[in-house]
């Protein structure tokens, strides 16, 4: 009896809103790749553009010898580290900025110059300091993150209604308590969106930085790859960045939903 | 309550002085409603702000109970215009509890007197939306709960209903004369709309155009108990509220020309 009945409606309209999400991501890539394979194979037909089964077949080799996951595990742990200390510095010092002008007009001389030099400029630097080592990888991404969440974060300061201010002033709060319950939960957004965005440009500077000065890391098979003519080893690294990107992002969307979703007006 | 000779000068960007008020002179008693009436651009906002204590004038005083008004304080309490001054994080009944728990009201307390006053602005069930959620009306309502429940000596609103359909304004007019009947707070409530300010006020004061407004005259509503808008003693004060402003509005428009 109970088999026989239909799902409840609400049920159904969940189950097709789930569908119409991934059933469209699935599809997207699924096109992706089919042109790729298009490419590949008819339009270029060189070995120095691989089609997509050749390089999923090279990448779970790699995978299952390990040799991914090394590398994908240095890469990511390189950027995790890097990008929590940028944004664990980057937040209050943006705050900061943004509440008290003095401190703003202090500080800006050194965001707005630091920030027009990229961090790949950056590495030859980072290099010569650290070596080779982790140190300097996670200075870049530490440099890298940091400009962004504090530009964000400064803005934010700056975007709250004034109404919002007087509101609690009139209502008897303190300055501190202005601060804490009114500048910086109104704050919460733009951080994540600073974060969010130095989130991508880490993946960019990680890579570089290891093309150039690494033992290990997707940057540093992709060199290697280039060194040995190892195309399908190229196409590997790539893919994986690709894929680990947008898991990362789509993770930090995900988390700024279940954990910040009532910060943001749009929610 | 009272302005002495109040003056504002604000300076643009271009370091051009533009004295919105001069030589402003108002008194309003303990317990009264008193509205604001005056055309676009008069100043009402700028004396509601010297009052509310988020700026200071130029010159002249401002005294409440006698004592001059130095910065903002919960005894001045503030309903603003938009919806800008709500807190999008919290809920309805957070935002209403605000005030209390700044004050650090233990909690059970604050949440009881904030529903207290949900109820009595008409959102029983709706504590535990967010702002984003309600419509412009109840967002509102959520401000004056927010004031009330931080119980202040004097209540200033900046055209609270402005932005909302003309049904829900007249239902908000209604039940905020309720609440002030109930609570006889003293209430500074500024319009640009005679018809609100007649349906509302005991006393209105009538600004002239700015630059250097000031109050032109000040007319005793004398309507005791509910106002109906097609009585002849409401059109009465409504004709002589308007022709009081009438020169006002036409001052302002040319000079906006």
């Amino acid at each position: 009896m109970t088999r026989s009945r239909p799902p409840p409606a609400g049920g159904d309209k969940r189950v097709r809103r789930v569908w119409s999400v991934y059933g469209g991501y699935a599809l997207g890539f699924v096109s992706l790749f089919v042109i790729w394979h298009l490419a590949a194979v008819y339009f270029v037909g060189s070995v120095l553009f691989p089609p997509p089964v050749i390089v999923f077949r090279k990448g779970w080799v790699l995978a299952r010898t390990g040799v991914l996951w090394e590398h994908l595990s240095a890469s990511l742990q390189r950027i995790l580290a890097g990008f929590l200390v940028g944004s664990a510095l980057g937040m209050p010092i943006g705050l900061a900025m943004g509440s008290f002008r003095p401190v703003r007009r202090l500080l800006e001389p050194y965001t707005e110059f630091l920030r027009f030099i990229p961090s790949v400029a950056m590495i030859t630097v980072a290099v010569i300091w650290f070596g080779i080592g982790e140190a300097s990888k996670i200075f870049l991404i530490v440099y890298t993150t940091i400009f962004i969440v504090i530009i964000n974060t400064a803005a934010g300061v700056s975007a709250i209604a004034p109404d919002k201010i007087r509101a609690a002033q009139s209502l008897g709060a303190s300055r501190a308590q202005i601060f804490l319950h009114v500048a910086l939960p109104a704050t919460v957004p733009y951080i994540l969106t600073g974060m969010r965005l130095a989130m991508a440009n880490s993946f960019t500077t990680i890579v570089a930085a290891e093309l150039i000065a690494a033992n290990d890391g997707l940057g540093k098979l992709l060199w290697d790859g280039r060194m040995f003519m190892l195309v399908d080893d190229i196409f590997v690294s790539l893919v994986t960045l690709g894929l680990l990107g947008f898991s990362v992002d789509r993770l930090f969307r995900w988390s700024i939903y279940v954990f910040a979703g009532k910060y943001s007006p749009a929610t | 309550m009272s302005f002495r000779d109040v003056e504002k000068t604000y300076r643009s960007l271009q370091g051009v002085d533009y004295t919105a008020v001069e030589h402003f002179s108002l008194d309003i008693e303990a317990g009264e409603f008193f509205c604001l009436l005056g055309p676009s651009g008069c100043g009402k906002t700028t004396v509601l702000k010297l009052l509310a204590g988020f700026e200071a004038p130029t010159a002249g005083q401002i005294l409440m109970d006698g004592r001059p008004v130095t910065g903002a304080s919960r005894d001045r309490a503030v309903v603003f215009q938009g919806d800008d001054s709500l807190y999008g994080w919290l809920t309805a009944v957070e935002n209403v509890e605000f005030g209390l728990r700044m004050r650090r009201v233990p909690r059970s307390e604050r949440r009881e007197r904030a529903l207290r006053q949900l109820d009595l602005v008409g959102l029983t069930g709706q504590a535990q939306k967010y702002p984003a959620e309600l419509s412009g009306g109840m967002k509102q309502r959520i401000q004056i709960a927010r004031v009330l429940a931080n119980e202040p000596t004097m209540l200033l609103m900046d055209e609270p209903f402005a932005a909302l359909d003309a049904q829900t304004r007249a239902l908000m007019q209604e039940e905020l004369a309720g609440i002030w009947r109930a609570t006889r707070t003293t209430v500074l409530f500024i319009t640009h709309d005679i018809d609100e300010a007649v349906t509302l006020g005991q006393r209105i004061g009538v600004m002239r155009a700015g630059p250097a407004a000031q109050v032109k005259g000040v007319i005793e509503v004398t309507l005791n108990g509910a106002r109906s808008r097609t009585d002849d003693v409401f059109l009465k004060y409504y004709r002589r509220v308007h022709d009081m402003i009438r020169d006002e509005v036409a001052a302002a428009a040319g000079r906006g020309r």
